[in-house]
């Protein structure tokens, strides 16, 4: 059984990291009132930044390479759903529609940029990925240190400090008050002083971030290439997570756990006795089952941000 | 209202001129010759008969794809489950096509109604939860996407092969080919299925402007609230937009099942039919007629695409941006009427 767990548990935080970070981005802005189908697209930009920062710098940076991806992924990212933000906040597009775009966008000029540097249809192998670590003293702890603490990625650990930190910006700052503010009730927080607009470009691109950040961290660990499948739904599995968490950070974290859960099982669930009949397709179809049940009321009643998808026209009652 | 009319139709033509100026845009930064990339464009989508039906066939499903959105818009739902919903129709297609043999005047309806019987039932789902649950049917149809690409990949691997990657070919009693078509455009795919497609456009436009479902159904989307103290029933109208909107969904994948490829086989991912759906609803502003323009167009981008790499050495998906940035600036319409109306004010 702890062999078991051994091989089910470090792959499950593997599989996750990806999908906290791109659904605490999901958090940020879907919290601010912005509906973010983006994040597919978002996360497509991330994974194809990466890789080529990755493919170009590897011999100046070294070992630094990935992180100075991840860095520059992370800006580019943002940078892109601007576009995103521009349209659903500014020109009061439909915030689904806007988002659709982006993905289309993303996949379309990602593609067309490898195809012209690359002269394929797909990069080739990233060559320096994170190193696997032991984490100091933790790694030491007897049974559950082995798990959960030895032989991971940097990034992982990072994922979950992360969903800690978006958790107090959120609910312990005057920043993440007035975030959630705009989101609930634009109109109040206009009143109350609140520049409603500024507020959802600040979400929206910080969903960018993060997202951007996901998506590098997923091409540099798990596909180590870019083509046009390399982000194929983890996505769209993070908003999944995100609302499967509730619109919460630690919730959106733990759901997002549980899908590199489910992810890592039908990828390593042949080598386990008892998950050997299971047909894979199972589990495969298992994160978004559990979503949509979670979203009929089965696993509590899940209620998104009152203002969300609904463009602020100042004035307008 | 004739204005707001012209603005109607003028917001499309913009946003198409404009994401085509875009894409030359951005042929010139990356170094390619515009003209040269947007000459092969055409003449790899209507240069000879060959390729004239290769773009037909696109169209083929672009009609349906779009109708299955446009169908749920005008219900003020959103179905992004299209993709998925083609997928299940596909494979219950090919099913009915290899499984049976029986004569073609009951063999092919058969085949083309069990798609949209399956794509009817992905789409019900979502009606249903949001009828019922009130859960949001954007989230569900994403979700929804997934497992119907999951389960056919499993249902092909499984059931229609001997854990192979492909079924087999459907008997030519359900197939949608025809050699006199073949023979027309140069042994193209070209297939019976762009009439279907166009009745369902007749169908669609009928239901919606013609009948009394058709009106509850454009009062629910336009206002549920109203509809309800109207007397109508609004969570029955949720649903029936939804199966119906989903059965076309089917309908264009039976297109593909049954027309195009002849079988169904294991997806590394999506078709991307149905998400283009997306964006020839929107273009045709979820208009029967508009819709078969907003196909054609897209159908003609993405065949002649192909021919771009070797006329002109642009990638194809140059074609995939400038589709992206139509959707884009449909979209943010807001920008585009604030330009007209600012116009009309100057002209006056």
């Amino acid at each position: 059984m702890l062999n078991i767990l051994e091989i089910i548990i470090p792959s499950a935080i593997f599989f996750a990291a990806p999908l906290i970070f791109t659904a605490l981005g999901g958090v940020f802005s879907e919290r601010s009132g912005v509906v973010n189908i983006g994040l597919e697209g978002l996360m497509v930009i991330g994974a194809f930044t990466g890789v080529v920062f990755n493919l170009t710098f590897a011999d100046q940076f070294g070992q630094f390479t990935p992180w100075l991806a991840m860095l520059v992924a992370m800006v580019v990212a943002s940078i892109f759903s601007l576009m995103h933000a521009v349209a659903a906040i500014s020109l009061r597009a439909d915030q689904v529609v806007s988002g659709v775009a982006i993905n289309f966008l993303a996949l379309g000029l990602s593609l067309f940029l490898v195809k012209m540097w690359y002269g394929k249809g797909q990069t080739d192998q990233v060559q320096v990925g994170f190193d696997k670590i032991d984490i100091p003293i933790l790694s030491k702890i007897p049974v559950i240190g082995p798990i959960l603490f030895s032989n991971g990625y940097l990034p992982s650990y990072l994922a979950i400090v992360l969903a800690f930190v978006v958790w107090y910006i959120i609910y312990k700052t005057p920043f993440g008050l007035r975030l959630r503010a705009v989101g609930e009730h634009p109109m109040a927080a206009d009143t109350m002083g609140i520049n409603v607009a500024k507020m959802r470009y600040i979400a929206v691109m910080l969903s960018g971030a993060l997202a951007g950040i996901g998506g590098s961290i997923y091409a540099t660990i798990i596909s180590r290439d870019f083509s046009h499948a390399t982000i194929s739904g983890q996505g769209f599995m993070a908003l999944a997570a995100m609302i499967f968490g509730k619109w919460h950070p630690l919730g959106a974290m733990g759901a997002a756990l549980f899908f590199g859960f489910a992810q890592s099982l039908s990828i390593v669930g042949q080598a386990i006795p008892f998950l050997k009949n299971v047909p894979t397709v199972y589990l495969l179809i298992l994160p978004y089952a559990l979503t949509i049940l979670a979203l009929t009321g089965f696993i509590g009643r899940a209620d998104a941000p009152k203002a969300l998808g609904t463009p602020y026209v100042k004035g307008k009652r | 209202m004739s204005e707001n009319r012209l603005t109607n139709i003028l917001v499309p033509v913009f946003a198409v001129i404009l994401g085509i100026i875009a894409g030359a845009i951005v042929m010139i930064v990356s170094g390619y010759d515009p003209i040269a990339g947007y000459s092969a464009l055409l003449y790899g989508a209507f240069g000879d008969r060959y390729y004239i039906g290769e773009t037909i066939r696109q169209v083929t499903p672009y009609i349906l794809a779009g109708l299955a959105v446009a169908f749920a818009f005008r219900t003020g739902l959103f179905n992004i489950g299209v993709e998925g919903q083609l997928i299940v129709g596909w494979l219950a297609a090919v099913w009915v096509g290899v499984a049976f043999e029986l004569p073609k005047v009951i063999h092919l309806p058969l085949a083309i109604f069990a798609a949209a019987a399956a794509g009817a039932l992905w789409g019900f789902i979502p009606g249903f939860l949001k009828a019922r649950f009130r859960v949001h049917e954007v989230i569900v149809t994403i979700m929804m996407n997934y497992i119907a690409l999951y389960v056919s990949n499993a249902v092909i691997r499984s059931v229609l092969s001997d854990q192979g990657f492909k079924s087999e070919k459907i008997h030519p009693s359900a197939s949608l080919r025809s050699e006199f078509l073949q023979s027309l455009t140069d042994y193209s795919t070209l297939h019976y299925g762009i009439i279907i497609s166009l009745i369902a456009a007749v169908v669609m436009w009928f239901l919606l402007e013609k009948t009394t479902t058709g009106y509850e159904l454009r009062a629910v989307g336009f206002n549920q609230h109203a509809s309800h103290y109207a007397g109508m029933n609004v969570n029955r109208n949720i649903i029936l937009a939804m199966v119906i909107s989903g059965a076309f969904a089917g309908i264009a994948g039976a297109m593909e099942g049954l027309g195009t490829f002849e079988n169904v086989s294991v997806k590394a991912g999506f078709t991307g039919v149905g998400f283009d759906g997306i964006a020839v609803a929107l273009l045709g502003g979820n208009n029967a007629f508009g819709i078969i323009l907003a196909a054609v167009l897209f159908g003609a981008l993405k065949v002649g695409a192909l021919e771009m790499p070797s006329a002109a050495d642009v990638p194809t998906e140059l074609v995939d941006i400038v589709i992206a940035l139509i959707i884009f600036f449909v979209a943010s319409s807001y920008l585009i009427r604030l330009v007209l109306t600012r116009f009309k004010k100057e002209g006056k």
